[in-house]
C-alpha cells in the first residue's frame, strides 16, 4: 500500500523539478504518465483533474509569453487521449469545464508565427495547421466520439479485477513555478502534412488529419527517434529496441496497437512523413540533416521491398509542391536528396522532372534540380553526374571546377600584374620561403596611390599573390592547405584593413568561382587563421560583386558557416574563462598553481574577460551588419520595382526574404540576445512592412 | 534512464580492432581512442578525392583536416584516410551516421583513431598499399 504512495510522491517531486529546470519534454511526458496512472487506479481522477485545472490556469496569468501557456495547455491536451474516457466517466462536468477553458484560450491565441513556420505557404492539397489548433481539433473529435480511441496499448485492462480493488492515491496540490525571464519554452510548431489516404494503398487506411490516432502514432514515432537517434545502428542489435524495430516495420508492430488489428495502417507512409517532417522542421530541425538521412537509408535497408517506393513517392510529392515551399526547406530537400541518391548510385528518373527545364531560371523547381546536381557532384565528381542525367538536363549541371588564372592567360601582357605574377610563380615553384615571396611583392605599385593619399592596402599586390598561390596549389586540397599554411605569414601581412580583407575574398572568388565547396572551405581557413574577419565576409557577400550569386544557396551556406565560426569563437572564450575562474587545487607549498606558471591567475582572468567582451561585440556587430545589409538590399528592390510600376513580389524577392528569415531561424538563440537592439536600430516602423513582418514573426516565437 | 544512458555511450565503445603498430601500451592506446576526435576511414575507392570526404564528413561537423592514405611507393591514394575533427562530438556523429553508408558506391568503414602522426598516411603492405589488399 505504502509503495504506490511513495511512487506518486517521487513522481510529483520529479515533476516539480522538471518545471523548475525547464525540462519541458520530461515534464510533459510525466503529465501523460499521471493520466495513465489514473487508468491504473493509482491516482484518483479528481486529483488528476485538479492538476489539469492548475496547469490550464497558467493561461490566466498576466504578462507571460504565449509559449508558456501553450506548453501547459499542450501537455494537458496530449494527455487526454490516455485518460479522457476515465475522466469523462467519473467527473464529466469538471472535464467539460476544463475543456471550455481550453477552448476559450485556443480561440484567443495570437498566430503570427504560423505563416513563418509553415513548410508550404499553400493550403492545397493539405493545410499546414498550427500545432495547438490541430491538436484541439483532434481532441474535439475524440470528445464527440465519446473518448474512444483505437490505437493505444492498455495492458492494465486485462488486470482490471486486481486493479479495481486497489487503493488510489491523491496527487498533492502542485504549485506551478512562476515565469522567469530566463525561461525558454518550446517553440510553437506547425504540423507537417505530406500524405492523405489517397496516397496510400487501398487496404491500409491512413488516419485522417484530425483523427487522434494520427497524433498518437506520430508522437510515438518522434519519441522513438528522440530516444534512439544517437545510436541508429544499434536499433536491431539490442533486444528492447528490437521491439521498436518491429513496432515500426512489421506485422508485429500492429500487435502493439491492438485496436488496429482489423484496420491496417500504412506504417511506411507514416514513418516517412514523420522523418521528413522532422527534417523540414522550422525554425530548425532538432538534429543534423545526416541523422535523418542515414535513418532513412537504414529503413530502406530494413524494408527494401516497400520503403524505397514510399520514399520515392514522397520525393515526387515534394517536387510537385516546391513552388510554395519555404526557401530554407528547399535547400534541405536538395541536400538530403543528393545525399540519399549518393547511396543509390544516383539513379533517378530525371526525365520525369523535365518541367523544370522550361521554367524560369529562378523558379524553385529549376533551382532545386540545379542545387541537387551541385550537391551530387560534391559527393561524387563532375563527369559521373554528367553521365547520370539525360542529355536535356546538361544545361543544369554545375560548371567543371577549375581555377581561373588571369595572369597566365594574359598573353598580350595587358595586365599590370603579369610580370610580377610570373616572377612569383617561379619563386613558388622553386619552393622559396615566404620572405622571398614577399620580396617579389614589394615592388608592386599601388594603383590606389593615384587617388588616395595613403591607401590602406594594395589591391594589386593581393591580387597577384593570391591568384598565383591559389592556382599554383590547385592540384588538391592537401596541396592547397599545406601551401596555405606555409605562406600564412604573407597572407597575414596583406591583411592591412577591412578593404584588404574584402580584396582577399574577392580574389579568391575570382580564381575559384567554379568551385563552391572550395570557396566555403577556404573562407573558413581564412577566418580561423585570422586573415579575414567575420564581418568582412558578411560585407563581401552583400557587395555588388556577389549580387549575381545571392540566389545560389552556397552563398548562404557560407554566411551561416561564418556566423557559426563567430559563435563558436565566443563560446570557446567563455569556456576558457569559466575554467580559469575555477579555483585551482593548491599545491603543496600553499601557493596557488596557475595554469601558466608565469601569469598570475587574476591577470589571466582579466585578459580573458577583455577578450570575451571584444568577441561578443564582434558577434553582435556581425548580426547587425547582416540585418542592415538585408534591409538595404530588400528596400532597394522594393523601391526600384515600385518606381517601374512592377510588382516587387517576384521570385528574386521570395528567395531573398526567405534567406532573411533563415538567418533569424538558424541562429535563433543568439539573435534573441539582440532583439531589442534590432527593434530600435534596424527593424523600425520606417522599414517596409514586408521586411518588418519577418522580424515580427521571429519575435512571436517567444512572445 | 540508465538503460538509455548506456545506449548513448554505445557509440563511444571501441571496436575490437587495434592498430598493431601503435607506439605505447595498450592502456595508453585505449585512453587515446576514448578521447580522440579523429576517425580512420577505410574501404574507400582509390579514386575518391578529398573533396568528397570533406563533403560527406562535413555533414557531421567542422573538419580540421583530412589525411589521405597513400601507397608507400607510388604515393597515390590507396583506399583509406584519417578525418580529424575539431570536436569529439562531431567525430562521434561520423561514427553514428557515416559508418556503413556509401561513398563512391562503396560501403565505408569508420573507426576511432588515436590521432594522426606523421608516417601513418602510408600503406603498410609489402607492395606499398594496404595490407588488406594483398
Amino acid at each position: 500500500m505504502k509503495f504506490g504512495g511513495e511512487v506518486v510522491e517521487k513522481l510529483t517531486n520529479n515533476f516539480k523539478d522538471y518545471l523548475k529546470s525547464c525540462n519541458w519534454s520530461k515534464a510533459s511526458s510525466l503529465i501523460r504518465f499521471f493520466g495513465d496512472l489514473c487508468n491504473c487506479h493509482v491516482i484518483s481522477a479528481s486529483s488528476l483533474l485538479n492538476l489539469f485545472e492548475t496547469l490550464v490556469d497558467v493561461t490566466m496569468e498576466d504578462n507571460i509569453p504565449q509559449a508558456r501557456s501553450d506548453f501547459y495547455v499542450y501537455s494537458v491536451l496530449s494527455a487526454l487521449p490516455f485518460v479522457g474516457k476515465e475522466l469523462n466517466d467519473k467527473n464529466h462536468e469538471n472535464l467539460e469545464q476544463l475543456l471550455n477553458n481550453i477552448e476559450n484560450y485556443i480561440s484567443k491565441r495570437s498566430k503570427t508565427h504560423h505563416t513563418a513556420l509553415r513548410v508550404w505557404y499553400s493550403d492545397s492539397p493539405h493545410p499546414q495547421e498550427e500545432y495547438l489548433d490541430c491538436l484541439w481539433a483532434q481532441i474535439s473529435k475524440l470528445r464527440s466520439e465519446k473518448w474512444v480511441e483505437k490505437c493505444l496499448s492498455r495492458p492494465y485492462l486485462s488486470l482490471d479485477s486486481v486493479l479495481c480493488e486497489a487503493l488510489t492515491h491523491n496527487l498533492p496540490q502542485i504549485q506551478i513555478p512562476p515565469h522567469e525571464s530566463s525561461f525558454i519554452y518550446p517553440n510553437p510548431r506547425v504540423i507537417f502534412r505530406l500524405f492523405d489516404y489517397t496516397d496510400c494503398p487501398e487496404d491500409n487506411i491512413l488516419p485522417g488529419a484530425h483523427n487522434i490516432e494520427r497524433f498518437l502514432i506520430e508522437e510515438h514515432m518522434r519519441w522513438i527517434i528522440d530516444q534512439n537517434y544517437f545510436a541508429r545502428k544499434e536499433w536491431y542489435k539490442i533486444d528492447y529496441l528490437n521491439y521498436i524495430n518491429k513496432f515500426l516495420f512489421s506485422a508485429i508492430a500492429l500487435l502493439s496497437f491492438p485496436g488496429l488489428l482489423k484496420q491496417k495502417i500504412p506504417l511506411e507512409y507514416m514513418v516517412v512523413e514523420v522523418i521528413l517532417g522532422e527534417l523540414f522542421t522550422l525554425p530548425k530541425s532538432k538534429y543534423l540533416e545526416i541523422c535523418y538521412g542515414s535513418l532513412l537509408l537504414e529503413l530502406c535497408k530494413l524494408q527494401p521491398s516497400t520503403l524505397p517506393q514510399v520514399l520515392a513517392q514522397a520525393v515526387e510529392l515534394l517536387y510537385d509542391r516546391l513552388d510554395s515551399m519555404n526557401v530554407d526547406c528547399i535547400g534541405r530537400f536538395a541536400s538530403w536528396f543528393a545525399y540519399h541518391l549518393s547511396n543509390f548510385q544516383f539513379s533517378w528518373d530525371w526525365d520525369g522532372w523535365s518541367t523544370c527545364l522550361t521554367a524560369d531560371n529562378l523558379s524553385p523547381k529549376q533551382r532545386f534540380v540545379r542545387e541537387t546536381l551541385q550537391r551530387c557532384m560534391r559527393l561524387s565528381y563532375h563527369q559521373r553526374i554528367a553521365e547520370i542525367v539525360p542529355e536535356t538536363f546538361q544545361c543544369l549541371l554545375p560548371d567543371l571546377p577549375a581555377p581561373n588564372n588571369k595572369f597566365a592567360e594574359d598573353e598580350t601582357g595587358s595586365l599590370s600584374g603579369t610580370p610580377y605574377a610570373q616572377k612569383l610563380l617561379n619563386v613558388l615553384k622553386e619552393k622559396h620561403t615566404p620572405e622571398e615571396a614577399l620580396e617579389v611583392l614589394k615592388d608592386i605599385p599601388n594603383p590606389l596611390q593615384e587617388s588616395e593619399e595613403e591607401p590602406s592596402y594594395n589591391p594589386l599586390k593581393i591580387n597577384v599573390f593570391l591568384t598565383c598561390l591559389l592556382c599554383y596549389l590547385s592540384k588538391s586540397f592537401t596541396h592547397l592547405f599545406a601551401g596555405f599554411a606555409k605562406y600564412q605569414l604573407c597572407l597575414k601581412s596583406l591583411n592591412t584593413s577591412e578593404e584588404a580583407q574584402i580584396c582577399i575574398l574577392k580574389t579568391m572568388f575570382e580564381v575559384w568561382n567554379s568551385h563552391q565547396q572550395l570557396i566555403i572551405l577556404l573562407t573558413k581557413k581564412f577566418l580561423k587563421a585570422g586573415i579575414v574577419q567575420h564581418s568582412a565576409v558578411a560585407n563581401w557577400l552583400f557587395s555588388k560583386d556577389m549580387s549575381a550569386e545571392l540566389t545560389k544557396s552556397y552563398v548562404w551556406e557560407l554566411l551561416h558557416e561564418t556566423i557559426l565560426q563567430q559563435v563558436k569563437t565566443v563560446e570557446k572564450i567563455e569556456k576558457e574563462l569559466e575554467e580559469a575562474k575555477e579555483p585551482k587545487p593548491k599545491s603543496e607549498d600553499g601557493k596557488e598553481a596557475g595554469a601558466d606558471g608565469d601569469i598570475p591567475m587574476e591577470e589571466m582572468v582579466e585578459k580573458l574577460e577583455e577578450k570575451l567582451e571584444s568577441a561578443q561585440s564582434d558577434q553582435k556587430n556581425l548580426f547587425l551588419i547582416i540585418f542592415q545589409r538585408f534591409i538595404m538590399l530588400l528596400s532597394e528592390h522594393i523601391q526600384s520595382c515600385e518606381s517601374q510600376n512592377k510588382s516587387f513580389k517576384n521570385l528574386w524577392f521570395r528567395w531573398m526574404i526567405g534567406r532573411l528569415q533563415q538567418v533569424f531561424f538558424e541562429h535563433q538563440e543568439n539573435v534573441f540576445k539582440y532583439v531589442s537592439t534590432l527593434e530600435s536600430l534596424l527593424f523600425t516602423p520606417e522599414v517596409d512592412q514586408h521586411i518588418l513582418l519577418i522580424f515580427r514573426q521571429f519575435c512571436s516565437l517567444r512572445a | 534512464m540508465e538503460f538509455f544512458k548506456r545506449r548513448r555511450e554505445a557509440d563511444t565503445q571501441l571496436s575490437r580492432y587495434r592498430d598493431q603498430k601503435f607506439q605505447g601500451s595498450r592502456a595508453e592506446q585505449e585512453d587515446k581512442l576514448l578521447k580522440s576526435s579523429t576517425v580512420y576511414v577505410g574501404n574507400l575507392s582509390f579514386y575518391t578525392s578529398e573533396e568528397q570526404i570533406y563533403e560527406l564528413f562535413g555533414k557531421c561537423g567542422d573538419i580540421k583536416r583530412v589525411i589521405l592514405g597513400l601507397d608507400r611507393i607510388t604515393k597515390t591514394p590507396c583506399g583509406f584516410c584519417f578525418v580529424e575533427f575539431y570536436d569529439r562530438e562531431d567525430a562521434r556523429n561520423a561514427m553514428r551516421y557515416v559508418k556503413g553508408t556509401r561513398l563512391d558506391d562503396r560501403i565505408v568503414r569508420v573507426d576511432w583513431d588515436t590521432g594522426f602522426e606523421e608516417g601513418r598516411q602510408y600503406g603498410r603492405g609489402k607492395t606499398g598499399g594496404q595490407v588488406r589488399d594483398e
